[in-house]
């Protein structure tokens, strides 16, 4: 079992290695597609925003070789990714271990605990920050699942880790 | 601890919070009895960004409500005031037209409004309106025709059984959550921090003003508007900063101190058996603002004590103190006037 959990914690770490070398720009590519997938299948999400539509998150997984940049407008919504350590400007930022959102984007993550168990550090604008706590709690399901429903079965691999990292995350 | 069954019509009914339609649908799908919430904006006491309904999906979360047989209570419990009065008749059309099982009111014109142009729904005084005696509870339901009280957490068991038996309508008490040390409906720490009010605009600790700061030597500030609220060692849990409850500096005590309540919750679940014998027909759970894992996991356990109580058998709440605020929990007023 321990040797499972010490699994868990390196798998995003690997991942995040294996992503270090490769260029951003096919990754803006996929995120491009990916929020815009998501506020055509969440309309909601984008909803419950409310006026901090117009804000912008830095989303910091502390095992990714970059950061990630919400702009949540539905009209025109961009996720983008930043090399460290350039700085990137943003209204509010959340910076976390990998397991952490990846529990809240899948469904299972209690956004309570996310904001104040001090794993995840929030800092900025603490209402805008607040108001994206209590959107990704109104997501019910899993976001992941829905982006993979948009990749079809090219995304076959990525269902298989989607498996693995539920086992590893419930075992943890 | 009194095991003893109580009659079926004696089962008090479990008002449960619901921020958002997934946190109502949690709720429900763990066993409320009725559901409570608002609309978003200043019209009810939790007025905070991201948080409530817009009237269609309050419709939605009746009709997913209603197909399971919970009831919907739409929380219009801030005071309205002039020249802005039309937004609180608003939300009570609103409720009217949706159909809801009730409004919780606070607000002497809204519930006049109320009574006479909707005199077929229900009210609920908010424990906002802060009735805490006979006299008063008698007043709102004879004027406004008043159905329920929800009682302020400033009251001793002994006391709430004898208001009971001098009013002629039910009671409903909060049995678990967040718990404020003022008399509800008078607060006035926010609005003297921060300009924004408790009781008129629906939010205490309004996010806007919050501000967090890490400091040199990993400990972390919790701030409101131009105030420090708390200060955080490295590694302990920040706590979202609340006037009443928060940590300050005196020039007579060495140390950072509770000046008013320290953070802990109301968990009433040892004293449930005393309350339904004191004549308490609603038990409410505070936390509108509380993630969805949290309602259900707060709501299926009072679902199960409440069952248990109702037939006679032993309930074991002990699981729910993982869910106060930093672990712990007090029983407040409602054991002893001395418990700060
Ligand atoms: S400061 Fe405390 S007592 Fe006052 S409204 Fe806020 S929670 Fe209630």
């Amino acid at each position: 079992m321990a040797e499972e959990n010490l699994k868990g914690l390196m798998l995003p770490v690997v991942i995040g290695k294996l992503l270090a070398p490769l260029p951003l720009f096919p990754l803006q590519f996929i995120l491009s597609r990916m929020v815009r997938g998501i506020a055509q299948r969440r309309p909601e999400f984008f909803a419950r925003l409310g006026s901090h539509i117009d804000s912008s998150y830095a989303i910091d997984v502390t095992e990714l070789p970059f950061v990630l940049l919400l702009k949540p407008n539905p009209r025109n919504p961009e996720l983008t990714a930043h090399r460290r350590p350039d700085k990137v400007a943003s209204d509010a930022s959340i910076a976390g271990p990998f397991m952490e959102l990846f529990k809240v984007l899948d469904g299972r993550g209690d956004s309570d605990a996310m904001f104040f168990s001090g794993n995840l550090k929030v800092s900025g604008n603490t209402e805008a920050a607040v108001c994206l706590r209590y959107a990704l709690d109104d997501l019910e399901g899993s976001v992941i699942e829905d982006l993979l429903h948009m990749g079809g079965p090219a995304l076959m691999p990525a269902h298989l880790l989607l498996q693995r990292l539920r086992r590893l995350e419930m075992q943890a | 601890m009194n095991t003893q069954a109580i009659t079926p019509n004696a089962k008090p009914e479990l008002v449960c919070p619901a921020g958002t339609p997934a946190a109502l649908r949690a709720a429900v799908d763990s066993g409320a009895d009725a559901v409570y919430c608002g609309l978003a904006n200043e019209t009810n006491a939790r007025n905070f960004a991201g948080l409530n309904f817009t009237p269609d999906l309050l419709e939605q979360g009746i009709a997913y409500a209603r197909g399971r047989g919970t009831k919907v209570l739409l929380a219009v419990n801030s005071f309205a005031t002039a020249p802005r009065t039309q937004l609180w008749f608003d939300a009570v059309d609103t409720a009217a037209r949706l159909g809801v099982d009730a409004v919780i009111v606070a607000d002497i014109g809204v519930a006049s409004y109320a009574a006479e142009h909707h005199p077929q729904l229900r009210l609920h005084l908010s424990v906002q309106a802060g009735a805490s005696s006979p006299e008063a509870i008698r007043y709102y339901c004879s004027e406004f025709n008043v159905k329920r009280v929800v009682l302020p957490r400033i009251l001793t068991v002994t006391e709430i059984a004898a208001i009971h038996r001098e009013i002629p309508c039910e009671i409903e008490a909060f049995v678990f959550g967040n718990i404020g040390m003022m008399s509800e409906g008078r607060c006035s720490l926010t609005n003297y921090v921060t300009g924004t009010s408790t009781n008129m605009d629906g939010v205490c600790s309004p996010a806007n003003a919050v501000h967090y700061m890490d400091l040199p030597d990993g400990s972390k500030t919790a701030g409101l508007g131009d105030f420090e609220i708390d200060c955080f060692a490295a590694g302990e849990h920040a706590g979202y900063p609340t006037i009443c409850k928060g940590r300050y500096l005196s020039p007579v005590r060495k140390e950072p101190y509770y000046a008013f309540e320290e953070p802990v919750s109301l968990n009433l679940s040892s004293l449930l058996p005393d309350l339904i014998a004191a004549g308490v027909t609603a038990l409410k759970i505070e936390g509108r603002q509380r993630s969805r894992s949290y309602v259900q996991a707060v709501v299926s356990a009072y679902r199960r004590a409440v069952d248990d109580i109702a037939a006679g058998r032993w309930h074991d709440l002990s699981g729910l103190v993982a869910l106060t605020e930093g672990g712990k929990e007090t029983q407040g007023a409602f054991q002893t006037k001395k418990w700060r």
